[in-house]
Formats: structure tokens, sequence, C-alpha cells
């Protein structure tokens, strides 16, 4: 049983190298100097310089703002878009689907620039509104990829069904079509929300004066060198995704349980 | 045609330029139990579908009740539709499956809940309505499926080969089933299969289908006994057909012999199509029957024997409760009702 | 009756036109004109910024992001298989552990991620402050390709990990049984039936690192400092600091055109336009 032993040593190793770095970023944003080979002693100052940070507050404000407002209107683009694009068939289908992908394949930079670019030849004024509306481009193509296997896999006589039972079209879409492609409508929401947090790039090419975000703060900050605030402020986001994550795991795997109980 | 609930004239139609449809003209009564019977891609699913509104055909003219609705959409079309794999909705629980419909029509909670109690007891599946769909067996789902379109009380019933998921058993349970129902309930059926022996079985009227053409409508035992061309000859039950001549009427040569039949109508000398049922040959010891041959292969089916039988060159398939061992020379006989005679086919 | 769902894509296929073609069109404009150099822009088509491209000065550095990116994406290869293979062997129930400890550094901030390794590698940072503690002299590690590639392998581990994993769990276990029972060993198990059947992930995996790595610039920025400039640090810098839009749209046609040579030679493995192939 050596093989169990070195394959446990070896995913031991590759999980000290994923996680050692973030937990000593944790671990030194309770040290009270600013040093990182030192420890001092325990200290929040960090954490509380953090607070008081303009900066990082309106950043925080501005990144969950435009994440929620992004997904929400790229899912709701994304949904009716996949519906009509499931309904295509050939050649015209199969080029919207490559523009569409276009964003997803492109390096972040090149989507980025595109669009300053676009912004600029008509003159919009840089801010709030055109961060918001590139963050939608380039939600909406994950969230129709999220649905449109979903729509691939309904069977295309439920619609017929629905309507054969009396149901019109729009009736058979509310009732029938939506509920079932709902999973891949919260998946395609989630990832949006996922990817509107953390985006840097395109928000660093695409915002205005006094518009900013949590990853473009941190860009600046860790351009001038090592922050401690820093490392208080990531501690925190590294909690919160952790427990998002078990929340998340938690309710799938009450969904799973459910089932299990209702089968019996 | 003053009977006829649904008549269809002259409906032609086209996927991709290929004909689906050619012409076809078919009339319905009200309380029938048709049959639409045909193999894969004759037409007979496409016929239904634009019975039910899922298809527009390119030509020709759809009636309801002695109403045009070739632009009636589904929606408003008074009749049901159970669909092969069921389409049963996934999210929604039995009592919502079979009631959506009926909620469609705004009909009131209470009266709602009591059609759709009536058709679980119908459908021994008394206290099922809070199941998820997921939860059930093939035939349960295939029962709820056809409880979804009949408590919607549709003048017309379509089905489009609904019991084909199901076991041998469980279909022939189910075939019994629906016939009852179907003369209980007092609606026509308009029924899609390909199998013969369903039709058959469950049908007052038959139409049999290849190529988009109607090649015979009648009741099954006009379709089984006098089939009008070889393809209907073929393809209901099994059958053994030979090229024949017409010598006279009521007199046709084959296999170098000349038999007595009942046909008559055809040219002297014309060739034609002898049909003769594997059942109607019977067996005789060697050279007291009217044709002599050689047994090539014996199968037991239970309820027959299967024998292939040479003679002069044809390959005969008898089925019989007699039984001669392979290798065995016997004697093959029939009587003129056995022999069917039709036009050379192509 | 006719299916008039389709007309719900309209709004859409104009919104793509407007934010997606339009916009990748203007950078092609830019590409083939120039500026004046008094400041007004003419309509002057042509190849002027690609053929300052073909100077030594920048090729160095479009060689230089293929090869970082080139040998980290083997990096990842080289631990992220291993690992993939021993989550796929994993008794189911261990399994999802392990998945979720794999995809949550994926959900950290990015730049969170690659600031991390300043802090490690600086010069005051916590290996260099170990050394000391231990006697040893300070080693230069930060600002240097070095770990530019290390940020890189970092970041983009659990991309390669997760679609080889995917393909290995998705591998019919009964050809294991079947080539087991013609007589081969595990090594040649492993050579000629997992490793191939594992391909459509591992070309995946290639891909989803190869293409930000290639393409990334806070990574070189932060970690490699001014000196190792990578394609784009370039494209960033042209267009924020020099104004040389000409130029940086040039530029970005070329990584663009990198990235789409990549995919279509990887095109016939996997990729799912309509949401196949996927992270997870």
């Amino acid at each position: 049983m050596v093989k169990k032993y070195l394959s446990k040593i070896y995913m031991g190793i590759i999980f000290i190298f994923l996680y050692a770095p973030i937990i000593v970023l944790a671990v030194f944003s309770f040290n009270e100097s600013k040093s990182r080979g030192n420890w001092t002693g325990f200290s929040l100052k960090w954490y509380i310089e953090l607070f008081h940070d303009h900066d990082i507050r309106s950043a925080f404000y501005y990144t969950i703002s435009i994440a929620v407002i992004a997904a929400i209107v790229s899912t709701i683009l994304g949904t009716i878009a996949a519906i009509g694009i499931n309904s295509m068939k050939g050649r015209t289908k199969a080029l919207i689907l490559n523009v569409n992908y276009l964003p997803v394949v492109n390096p972040d930079i090149v989507t980025g620039i595109s669009l300053m670019i676009l912004y600029i030849s008509f003159n919009l004024d840089f801010g709030f509104n055109t961060m918001l509306l590139s963050h939608i481009v380039f939600n909406t193509p994950y969230v129709i990829l999220s649905i449109l296997p979903k729509l691939k896999q309904l069977d295309v006589h439920m619609t017929e069904a629905a309507m054969d039972l009396g149901a019109t079209p729009m009736y058979a879409l509310r009732k029938v079509i939506i509920p079932e492609i709902k999973p891949g409508i919260v998946t395609g929401f989630l990832m949006a929300f996922t990817l509107s947090i953390d985006d840097f790039i395109i928000s660093y090419f695409t915002k205005g004066e006094g518009v900013t975000n949590l990853s473009i703060v941190i860009y600046s900050m860790a351009r001038r060198g090592v922050r401690p605030t820093i490392n208080a402020l990531s501690t925190i986001m590294l909690f919160v995704v952790l427990l998002l994550m078990i929340l998340i795991n938690k309710r799938s795997n009450g969904v799973e349980k459910k089932k299990l109980k209702r089968e019996v | 045609m003053d009977n006829a609930i649904i008549q269809l004239n002259n409906i032609t139609k086209k996927f991709d330029g290929e004909i689906v449809l050619d012409d076809i003209n078919l009339s319905v009564k009200k309380n029938e139990f048709v049959t639409l019977l045909g193999p894969s891609g004759c037409g007979k699913t496409t016929t239904l579908r634009i019975i039910g509104g899922f298809e527009t055909p390119d030509d020709g003219e759809v009636y309801f009740d002695g109403h045009l609705i070739n632009d009636v959409p589904p929606f408003k079309r008074q009749l049901n539709t159970v669909f092969q794999k069921y389409a049963l909705f996934p999210h929604l629980n039995v009592f919502e499956n079979i009631s959506f419909g009926l909620r469609i029509k705004k009909m009131d909670e209470s009266l709602i809940s009591g059609k759709v109690e009536k058709m679980l007891e119908l459908f021994n599946l008394k206290n099922y309505g809070k199941r998820r769909i997921d939860q059930l067996s093939g035939g349960q789902q295939q029962r709820i499926a056809i409880a979804r379109a009949l408590v919607n009380e549709p003048k017309v019933l379509l089905l489009d080969e609904p019991l084909g998921a199901l076991d041998l058993k469980l279909r022939k349970e189910m075939q019994h089933e629906l016939k009852a129902m179907q003369q209980q309930l007092g609606i026509t059926f308009i029924y899609v299969t390909h199998d013969q022996e369903e039709a058959l079985t469950m049908s007052d009227t038959i139409v049999v289908m290849n190529d988009g053409i109607i090649q015979q409508m009648g009741t099954p035992i006009d379709i089984y006994n006098e089939p009008e061309n070889a393809f209907v000859a073929d393809f209901i039950g099994e059958s053994n057909i030979l090229d024949g001549v017409m010598i006279d009427d009521y007199l046709v040569e084959f296999l170098g012999k000349k038999f007595e039949c009942l046909d008559s109508g055809f040219g002297r000398g014309e060739d034609v199509d002898v049909v003769i049922r594997p059942e109607d040959l019977d067996l005789t010891p060697s050279g007291e029957g009217k044709l002599e041959g050689i047994v090539k292969s014996v199968t037991f089916k239970g309820v027959h024997y299967e024998m292939d039988i040479v003679s002069n060159g044809y390959e005969f398939l008898v089925h019989s409760t007699d039984m001669a061992p392979v290798g065995a020379t016997v004697g093959l006989t029939l009587t003129p009702d056995d022999i069917h005679i039709m036009e050379k086919g192509e | 009756m006719k299916d008039r769902t389709k007309y719900f894509a309209y709004p859409y296929v104009v919104w793509i036109f407007l934010f997606i073609a339009l916009p990748s069109f203007l950078v092609l404009l830019y590409s083939i004109t120039t500026k004046e150099s008094n400041g007004l822009t003419t309509i002057h088509f042509t190849f002027e910024n690609f053929k300052k491209f073909f100077n030594p000065m920048y090729l160095n550095i479009l060689w230089d992001s293929i090869y970082l990116a080139a040998v980290s994406t083997a990096i990842c290869l080289v631990l992220g298989y291993p690992a993939a293979f021993i989550i796929s062997n994993t008794h189911i129930s261990r399994r999802s552990t392990l998945l979720f400890l794999c995809i949550l550094p994926m959900w950290m901030n990015m730049l969170l991620r690659t600031y991390a390794w300043m802090t490690i590698l600086g010069n005051n940072g916590i290996l260099n402050n170990f050394f000391s503690f231990l006697g040893l002299p300070k080693v230069n590690m930060l600002y240097t390709r070095g770990a530019t590639v290390m940020g890189m392998v970092y970041n983009f581990l659990p991309f390669m990990i997760l679609p080889i994993y995917t393909a290995l769990s998705k591998m019919d276990k009964g050809l294991l049984e079947a080539a087991d029972d013609l007589g081969a060993n595990k090594k040649t198990v492993f050579r000629k039936v997992i490793l191939p059947l594992s391909m459509p992930g591992v070309i995946s995996g290639i891909i989803m690192v190869f293409m930000p790595a290639v393409s990334t610039f806070i990574i070189p920025q932060l970690l490699g400092g001014n000196k190792n400039m990578m394609i784009g640090n370039l494209v960033e810098k042209l267009f924020i600091l020099n104004g040389d839009w000409n130029f940086g749209s040039a530029i970005s046609i070329v990584m663009m055109l990198i990235i789409l040579l990549s995919m279509s030679v990887m095109n016939k493995f996997d990729i799912d336009k309509e949401g196949g192939a996927r992270l997870w």
C-alpha cells in the first residue's frame, strides 16, 4: 500500500502549495508589525485600518452593486437569447454562437480594450455605466453557455404537449420551459456574479474617474508595495468565500438527501 | 361524410423537398377506433401531427366536426394527444400534470380536484397525486399521460405509438384497457403504430400506409383476409407471395400447377401476385397434397410450429400444429379460399 | 404551426453586433491605420503597425510570453495530471472534499493570489526572512521570470486539474476491466487505455492554462517587474501610458490570432460552443 501513502503525500504537497500562500497572508494580517518575516504580536489594527479606508469601502460598494446588477441583467438577457438561439438552425445559428463565444475565448485584455475603443468612438462618458455595460457584455455569453445545454435536453414534445392541452406559446414558456431550465439559469446567474466580482482587466479599461472595484484597488495598492491591509482584506474574502462554498455544498447535499428520502 | 368527426381532403406534405404525404384522403367517424398502421417513415405520424395541429399541410384541408381547422393552432383545437415518450412535465407532480389542461380553462379548483381524482381511480392510481414523475414506472407514466389527455374530455384522442416503450405483457394489458376505455367513454381514438398485431387487436378501422399513400382502409378482418395489394399482404400477418398467371376467372397457375381460386376480373394470361397465409397451408403425407416439398427448418413457437418447406423452388413459410422433421418430404394442401390474387406490385 | 421563439434571439443579435463584433472591427481598423504626427487621425490604410512589431525588441517579448506560458502550462500538466488521477481514483465519499479543496482557490480573487507571492518572494518576504534566520544569504526572487512562472502555475493549476479529472472520471471503468481481462499490466493499461482516453481533458486543460497565461498582464506586472515584460504588459503600456492605439491594436490582433490559432489546432478535441466543455 505504498501507493496509497505516496498518493496522500502527493496530494498533501499539492494542497500545501495551493493554500500556503493564502494562509500565510491570513496569518500575517494579524501581525502587529508590517514585517512579513517576524511575528511581533497579535493585532487587529490592519482590520481597523481596512474599515476606515475610504477607497476600499467605495470599491467594495461598486464591486457588489455592479456584480448584482450585471448578473441580473445578463441572466435575463441571456435566458431570452438562449431560448431564441435554441430554436435556430444551420449557419445563422453557428455564426451567432461563434460571435457569442468570442468574449469567452478572447483574452480579457483584448475584450477590455475593444470596449474601451467602442465607448470612446461613441463619445460615451466613462463611469459606472460603462463599467456595468462591459460586465453585462462579458457575462451574458457565460449565461447562454449554461442554459443552452439544458434547453437541448428538453423533450421537444413538452412544449407541444403543453399547447395540446390548451396552453398558448407564452403560457408554455412560462409554466413549462422556464421551470425546466431553472438549474441552468441559476448556474448562469452564479457564474455571472462570480465573474463580475473577480474581474480586473475589463473593469480597468472601462471604468471612469471615481469608479473602481476591489480588484483594481488591490492592484494599485500592490503596485506600491506590500501593505498589510491587503492581507486583512484577503482574509475576510477568504472567509466569505469559504462560507459561501460550504453553504452551497450543504444545499446540494441536502437536496441529494431529500431525493434519497423520497425514493424510500 | 356526415358522421365524420375528422376529415382530411387531399392532404400533401413535403419535408425538405421530399413528399411525405401524397394526396391523403381520410374520413374518421365518431366514436371510432381508427389505427394508422405502417412502417417507419410511411407518414402515419405526420398525418397525426397534422390533425393535432403541430404540422401544417402544404396542400389540402383538415376538417374537425365539419369546421375547417387548417389555421387553428393546437391550443385551440378540441382534441388531445398522447405522445410517444409521454412528455410529462418533470417539475410538476402527478396531480399538477393531469390538471394542467383544466387549469388553463380556468376551471374551479373543486371541480378540477374531482375530475383528477376520478381519473386516478380509473387508472388504478389513487393516492398517486402527490408523487413526482421520476418516481413512476414506465407503465404508470404512460397511464398518467393518457389521463392528462382524457381529463379534458376531448372529442378526439390522438395517440402516437404510446405503448412502444412498455414490455410485452404490459403492452398487451394496456391494449385491452385502451380499447375498453374507448368504448366506455365514447371518444374517437386515432391511434398510430407500426405493430400490426396491436392494430388488429384494438381497431374498428385500420388505415394501412406506406410511402405517404394509403394502401388500404378497412376492418381488421377485411385487411387480414382480403389484402388489396402485396404490401398490405406482406405487412399484415405473414404471407407467402408467389408469381402466378391468371389462366381464366377463378383459375390461377403457379409453381407449374393450376389451382382453383375465388378471384375474378383479371385478364387472361395476366401476371399476378398470389398470396397464401402460412396458417392456411396444411401438412399431408407425401404424395397426398397439391404440392410436394422438403422441410428445410422447424422452429417450435409454442402456439404452432413454424416450418420452411421448399417446393418447386419456392420456400414456403408454414404455420401448423402438425410437425415434420427437417429433411422429410411432405405434401401441402390448401383450399381455393386460401388463395388471394392481387395485381402485380412494384 | 410556426415556431416564433427564434425571434427571441433577435435583440441579442443586435447586442452582440454592437458590443462584440463592432468593437473587434474597430480594433482591427485601428491596427491598420496610423495617426499623423500632428495629432489628427487620418484614414490611411497601412500595415506599418504590424511591421513595427517585427522589431527584435517586440518579437522578444512575444517569444518570451509564449515561452513562459508554455513552461507554466507544462509544469501545470506535470503537477496536475497526477493530482487529477489520484482524485479520480479516490473513493467517491472523499472525492467531493478533494474537488472542493481544488476549486476553492479559484474563487479567491486573482490579484490576491498573485499578491500572496509578492509577500513570499520579496526581499523582506517570508522566504528570505527564513533564509536569514538560517544564516543563509538572501535570494533575489521577486521581479524575475521565475517569479512570473511561479505566479502563473499557482494561479492556473486548478484549471488544469479539473478538466483532466472530468475526463478521467467519465471514463468507462468497463474498459479497464476489459484491458485487464486481456492480459495488460497496470503500466500498459495506463499507457494504452487511460492516457489516450484522458486526452480530451488534457487538451482542455492545456487550453485553459495556456490562453490566460500568454495574455495575462497582472502576473508579470506584479511579479515580473518592469524588466520582464510580456505581451499583455506591452499592450497595456501602449494604450494607457503611450496612447499609441494603433500599435496597441495591432498587437491585440496578434494576440487574438495566437489564441484563435491554438484553439483551432485543439478544436478537433472537445470544444462545444453550445456549452459542452466547461471547467466543472
